[in-house]
């Protein structure tokens, strides 16, 4: 019975950053890559991608060192470690998709200071055993991947016609090209904040009619 | 009495100064530890990924080139070069399939709004034109600075762009002369920055340039 709590506590801590507490749609963090990267399917997984390598590290490392690191310096050791994992995926990008690497730019470099980041080392790793740890980091960064991929394919689609770089419509569409500029990004974030909020309205509403028709 | 306790107890539970720099020298050593070693496996393919660029670069700044040679800076006089040139500053004569010279590839770089630019040109010494330019690699500010090489019109500053005298960085829409090269709203600094890269280096390769020029046809004579 206990381990079967367990498997279903694991479960929800994954799960939670996929839907209910995803971090660009409900807990909008991480607006800066969310916006600026996005603009074809293939950079907004690359960095959903090194997201997820700097998020699991992160979280499993400050996770180990819990009980070690004073409160005093938690911060900056966080930073420190955040950094580390930043630059090691830095070099790994430079060193096998350069093209890539070269398109992310210093957008790389600003995944240190992406608050999703920081945010789940402060509240989650830092007082949770490693594994639940790394669920936590593997579900928030999935969710955050998700998220990043769900907007550059509307962008890519709509901006150059395009789906990871292979043409849909030929050469009749003439392409929306606001939309894989910085406007573009704001506009497909947008209709999906709202498209979420409405969701979740109406199911909130639909469970609140459900509980008030069983009393 | 109670009072002192407790906070006699909070002092306690404090951390020693000693405890809070051993922790953060921890984690700077393991970070460096991490840090080097990820940067010495993957040096090399990083390293071959530059000189993989530059050779394409000097293929796109030089038109019409099948191949290139290397050419090194000694003692103000530009001599070939076959063997890695290490430190050395270098540049590189292109030429067509019929062997004969397309220009001279030429890198430099200069510091930017953010960080270092780095690019590549060509220039043809014949016309005293700069026929192409690459920017190699920039951090500069993404959907701003970053225009310099994703604004394609002003990559078509760089093509005939006569460079008998230094070039003059002029607002959009207002080139009227062909030294003139148009700069990007909102990268005024950037796009600045790389009109410099092209004057300090055409001063720095110019004159060993057409020595070499002259060298080679008063050999072919």
């Amino acid at each position: 019975m206990s381990e079967e709590a367990n498997i279903e506590e694991a479960g929800k801590e994954f799960l939670k950053g996929l839907w209910k507490e995803n971090p660009v749609f409900v807990a909008v963090l991480g607006m800066c890559p969310a916006l600026a990267v996005t603009n074809s399917a293939i950079n907004a997984l690359a960095m959903g991608v090194a997201t997820m390598f700097v998020l699991i590290c992160s979280s499993i490392l400050v996770s180990l060192l819990r009980n070690a690191i004073p409160k005093q310096v938690r911060i900056t050791a966080y930073i420190v470690i955040i950094a580390t994992f930043v630059s090691v995926i830095d070099f790994f990008l430079a060193a096998f998709t350069p093209e890539i690497h070269k398109e992310l730019g210093a957008f790389i470099a600003l995944i240190v200071v992406n608050c999703l980041i920081l945010g789940r080392q402060e509240s989650f790793a830092s007082k949770n055993r490693p594994f639940l740890a790394f669920l936590d980091a593997a579900g928030m960064s999935s969710g955050f991947t998700i998220a990043l991929l769900s907007i550059g394919i509307i962008r890519e689609i709509l901006g150059s016609g395009s789906l990871f770089g292979f043409s849909l419509f030929g050469a009749s569409f003439e392409p929306w090209v606001v939309m894989i500029l910085p406007p573009g990004g704001f506009f497909t974030l947008g209709f999906l904040l709202l498209f979420f909020n409405w969701y979740i309205q109406r199911r909130n509403k639909r469970n609140a009619l459900i509980a008030k028709s069983e009393v | 009495m109670n009072e002192d306790l407790s906070h006699m107890e909070v002092e306690q539970q404090e951390p020693g100064s000693f405890r809070l720099i051993f922790t953060l020298g921890f984690a700077g050593f393991l970070s460096g530890l991490i840090l080097v070693s990820a940067y010495l496996f993957t040096l090399p393919y990083i390293n071959q990924n530059k000189a993989d660029a530059l050779q394409k670069a000097v293929f796109e700044v030089l038109p019409g080139t099948r191949s290139f040679q290397t050419l090194v800076l000694v003692e103000g006089k530009l001599v070939q070069m076959n063997s890695d040139p290490g430190d050395q500053p270098v540049i590189y004569q292109g030429f067509d399939s019929l062997n004969k010279s397309t220009g001279f590839a030429v890198p430099g770089a200069i510091a930017g709004f953010q960080d270092i630019i780095s690019g590549i040109y060509g220039f043809d010494p014949v016309q005293q034109q700069i026929i192409g330019f690459r920017v190699l690699d920039s951090k500069e500010t993404p959907g701003l600075g970053d225009k310099i090489y994703k604004d394609a019109s002003f990559a078509e500053n760089f093509i005939a762009l006569q460079a008998s005298s230094d070039l003059e960085p002029v607002k959009p829409g207002q080139k009227t002369l062909d030294h003139q090269v148009e700069t990007i709203t909102g990268a005024t600094i950037s796009s600045k920055a790389v009109v410099n890269l092209l004057n300090n280096s055409l001063n720095q390769w110019r004159g060993p340039i057409e020595g070499y020029m002259n060298n080679l046809s008063s050999t072919n004579k």
